[in-house]
């Protein structure tokens, strides 16, 4: 589709005026937007924005929640052929700097006085910011800082622009051309500085609409935006397939208010990371335990039947008359209700990706009747590469080559893809893009794997993470870090594990073990603790996570490949890993390398031999101050098991 | 910083002593507090503190001394006649209705302005015309507002009983919002709070003084606090007052450092 986002926003204007574009929570109700008022609030900006200075080719950073108005704002600076940034919220100020600097920002529209401030306090820093436009003035009544205005402001100067210059608008949108850059992702490194992905209109409307196309979506489905609109995933579904299809995006009133807003929206098209999947239901089993014993035995008989006819029900298999008679008993029982108070009850496609996620988990969902499948992308190739059609979803795989993809792989096992919503390139980046992007036109995903017989592309771990084993029973077999982790992370009381063991001749691992669920077990044992460091030391938890790591030990012992990337000892940390602390990256996954150094003391001390050692930490608090816990952290050994050749 | 504008004395107490049978509660106290001010009191348990803010509220009636609120001076307030005047009160032991809603308990925040009678409450008509549904409509609006303000949007339908004690708290400050005071009566607005919750309800107090030009009259004990976020604090120690001006002065102020610190004899 040759075209670009705001013609996408004209078109529907046009051809739909009085549809909802939008809808957003406030004070109690939501409130629409329709496309005709969208349309008018981005001309408003664009103008403003012009009028401000903002040149074509330019880069504006947007730092906020999913608010309608910093969506407008991007269409508004798209629409003058300058460059959205959109940066995560939840990231310090000091992480702001790089990116405003790296992209020459002069610009920055912002949600509230918490981002005001960031920006702020960066100026010193970024000497070329000029110009800090908010949303929501909450807060900020009495700031009279230079080149700081509300975006009412904004809006209201664009406007009187606007009636001043009628064609302004119009004559900047038809300048933007398909091939001009729409939009750049800065990615989380995991080591060094963030790069900034940078997408063109054609890349991204491309991806969309293949993805669009793929599932069947039209105008008339609904979106919840809850996830951060800096990564690249929200762009696309709330934005790029926004415009495409000419869905209803829904902003939930805050974010605490998302799991309300899911039901009250009730969502026809839903993504979310295994990890919000995982809460949902752990909270769903947690109120289940807590719920009277006839409630409890109806809803276990009910999912034993759904477990069993659920997922091949959702795979379109033949089921007997029976089983989908006792299905339907369930379905108007339990799954039903449980759909509705997950606020999935018009669910038609769920996808999940970013990480693995556990098989029980995948199944649960599906076999409630929710069609949870996954996909496999990245901010490089604008999301879409691989989607597992709608009868062929497993928890192992991650689809099927969508279309316009071509995937091969290197010699080392690593991912190639080539599609046509590649990045155009890393931001002044000419070196880390060539790295990636090679002359005849291949990216490399830096991840292993391989396509399975049935056509279905397998993820294994990162090439560079992909280590050996040295020394030992299992010396020069092959150890996948994040194959083991996620293993261990499948177990609801498991939030987070590291594994090591590249180099070494046994495998070790850090786990962190999920407040929510262990501290739930915990009063239902009544074991008192004092909080997180408490309940992590608690003998009794240890023998939980013991016997968690021995299971997957059991499990690993019958894959021929992995057999030696059982764990042989472990410890549980005395504190979250957490992105402020530099643990985990903003997309919450583990920096193994950094765990590594910051907890060498530990990392000695479990292949050392030693069953305890202290160790103390700094942590940092999201308003900068820091802190520090200490504790005396017990190691422990888990049984390994012989490797069982899997009987074929 | 905030450049709010502090204006006339608006609430002046002169001379009040109040006495429980034998037992002195407060002798002869006297301070002012000016129009959207920040005005703190604090001093050691069993000070007056709370004596004081009841006195103030008209719950209880003191033996001597007199309040002067906007030009009228009063003997004795009764706690209604105080509320039509426009001052409002939160608890330090919190007395809001467990088993309703967060927003009901707001609601009731707006009783004292609802206009229409209880039969055309009572008898409404199906179409939503006619007064009482307009006006529920719109108290309910105003309702909406002070949630977003005090950021509880999530909780708007949960039980109070069921809210952590942090949030009780911000509704019972909501129920008091809800009556658009003038003057706002704090009793240990940051009692029993972590860290945390103590550094949101000092923004939202800061946030109500600041927006809505509310003057602010707290209680605290928590020094950190209040030295924080008034403009001019009363120090009470025994009944009698020890103490008063800025944060700065009281701190230095010889007899507040023994009222607290204790010295000995």
């Amino acid at each position: 589709m040759q075209t670009t986002f705001p013609r996408l926003l004209l078109e529907h204007a046009q051809r739909r005026p009085q549809a909802p574009a939008m809808r957003e929570k406030a004070y109690g109700i939501w409130q629409t937007l329709t496309w005709a008022e969208l349309a008018h609030m981005v001309e408003a900006i664009a103008c403003g924005l012009h009028q401000s200075g903002l040149q074509r080719g330019e880069h504006l950073v947007v730092i906020g929640a999913n608010r309608p108005r910093l969506y407008a704002t991007m269409l508004a600076a798209q629409s003058l052929g300058a460059v959205p940034v959109p940066l995560y919220q939840d990231a310090v100020a000091a992480e702001c700097v790089f990116p405003i600097n790296n992209a020459e920002v002069r610009f920055v529209v912002v949600e509230d006085q918490e981002q005001v401030d960031k920006m702020l306090e960066v100026r010193e820093q970024c000497p070329q910011l000029s110009h800090i436009w908010y949303d929501d003035p909450r807060g900020l009544r009495n700031y009279d800082q230079p080149g700081l205005a509300g975006l009412d402001e904004l809006i209201g100067a664009g406007s009187a622009h606007a009636k001043a210059h009628p064609q302004l608008f119009s004559s900047q949108v038809e300048q933007g051309q398909p091939a001009d850059v729409a939009a750049m992702f800065f990615t989380s490194g995991t080591t060094g500085n963030p790069k900034g992905v940078v997408h063109t209109h054609s890349t991204l409307i491309n991806r969309a609409s293949v993805g669009a196309a793929f599932d069947k979506l039209t105008d008339g489905d609904e979106v919840l935006a809850y996830l951060p609109p800096a990564w690249i995933g929200q762009n696309i579904f709330s934005y790029a397939q926004w415009l495409v299809t000419g869905y209803v995006v829904n902003c939930p009133e805050s974010g605490s208010t998302v799991t309300i807003d899911l039901k009250e929206v009730g969502p026809t098209y839903y993504f979310a990371p295994p990890r919000v999947f995982e809460g949902l239901l752990t909270s769903v089993m947690i109120r289940m335990e807590d719920a009277g014993a006839l409630k409890r035995k109806m809803f276990h008989a009910c999912m034993s039947v759904a477990r069993r006819v659920g997922p091949d029900l959702m795979d379109g298999k033949p089921v007997g008359l029976l089983d989908r008679l006792k299905y339907q008993i369930g379905n108007l029982l339990v799954y039903g209700p449980l759909r509705n108070n997950l606020g999935f009850s018009r669910v038609r496609v769920a996808y999940t990706a970013g990480e693995a996620i556990g098989p029980d988990l995948f199944s649960f969902y599906r076999s409630i009747g929710i069609n949870l499948k996954q996909l496999y992308g990245s901010t490089e190739t604008a999301v879409f590469v691989c989607l597992q059609p709608d009868h062929e979803a497993r928890a192992d795989t991650v689809g099927v080559p969508c279309e316009g993809v071509e995937i091969k792989l290197s010699e080392t096992g690593e991912v190639l893809v080539k599609s046509p919503g590649l990045l155009k390139e890393y931001y002044k980046n000419p070196k880390a893009t060539e790295e990636v992007l090679s002359a005849d036109g291949w990216y490399h995903t830096s991840d292993a794997g391989f396509i399975d017989a049935s056509g279905h592309l397998k993820i294994i771990d990162r090439v560079k993470d992909v280590g050996r084993l040295k020394g030992g029973a299992f010396d020069g077999a092959m150890f996948a870090p994040k194959y083991v982790e996620n293993k261990l992370k499948f177990f609801s009381h498991i939030k987070e594990a590291v594994a090591f063991g590249d180099g070494r001749e046994k495998v070790c691992v850090m786990v962190n073990i999920d407040f929510e669920a262990v501290g739930n077990w915990a009063e239902r044992r009544n074991l008192p603790y004092a909080g997180y460091t408490d309940l992590a030391s608690k003998p009794e938890v240890y023998e939980l996570i013991r016997e968690c790591v021995e299971k997957v030990n059991a499990d690993l012992s019958r894959d021929e490949l992995l057999a030696g990337s059982q764990v042989s000892r472990f410890l549980v940390l005395h504190k979250e890993l957490d992105a402020d602390d530099g643990e985990l990256t903003r997309t919450n996954k583990v920096r193994r390398g950094f765990i590594g150094d910051k907890y060498a003391v530990l990392v000695d001390a479990l292949y050392g031999g030693k069953s305890e050692q202290f160790i103390q930490t700094q942590v940092k608090f999201e308003d900068g101050r820091t802190g520090s816990v200490s504790a005396t952290l017990k190691i422990v050994d888990a049984k390994t098991f012989a490797p069982v050749k899997a009987a074929a | 910083m905030s450049q709010k504008k502090i204006g006339d004395v608006i609430l002046d107490v002169q001379n009040i002593s109040l006495r429980f049978g034998g037992v002195k509660a407060l002798t002869d106290i006297s301070f002012n507090v000016r129009e959207h001010e920040v005005r703190a009191i604090i001093g050691p348990n069993g000070a007056g503190k709370s004596s004081m803010l009841n006195c103030i509220n008209g719950v209880y009636s003191p033996q001597e001394g007199s309040i002067t609120f906007r030009g009228q001076t009063f003997k004795h307030m009764n706690s209604r006649q105080v509320a039509e005047m426009g001052i409002a009160r939160t608890f330090q032991n919190l007395a809001l209705f467990k088993g309703m809603s967060v927003i009901d308990n707001i609601m009731t925040g707006r009783n004292l302005r609802i206009k229409s009678g209880l039969l055309s409450q009572a008898f409404r008509n199906p179409f939503g015309i006619g007064g009482a549904q307009r006006e529920e409509e719109e108290h309910r609006a105003f309702v909406e507002r002070i949630i977003d303000f005090l950021e509880i949007q999530a909780f708007r339908k949960t039980p109070v009983g069921q809210l952590p004690y942090g949030l009780q708290k911000r509704v019972d400050l909501g129920r008091a919002l809800a009556m658009e005071p003038q003057v706002l009566l704090l009793d240990e607005p940051m009692a029993g709070m972590n860290l945390e919750e103590k550094q949101d309800m000092c923004r939202f107090i800061l946030d109500v003084n600041d927006e809505f030009g509310t003057t602010i009259v707290l209680i605290e004990h928590d020094m950190g606090v209040v030295m924080d976020i008034s403009d001019r604090v009363v120090v009470l120690d025994y009944g009698k007052k020890i103490g008063d001006g800025s944060p700065d002065e009281v701190r230095n102020n010889e007899e507040v450092i023994r009222a607290y610190l204790g010295t000995s004899h």
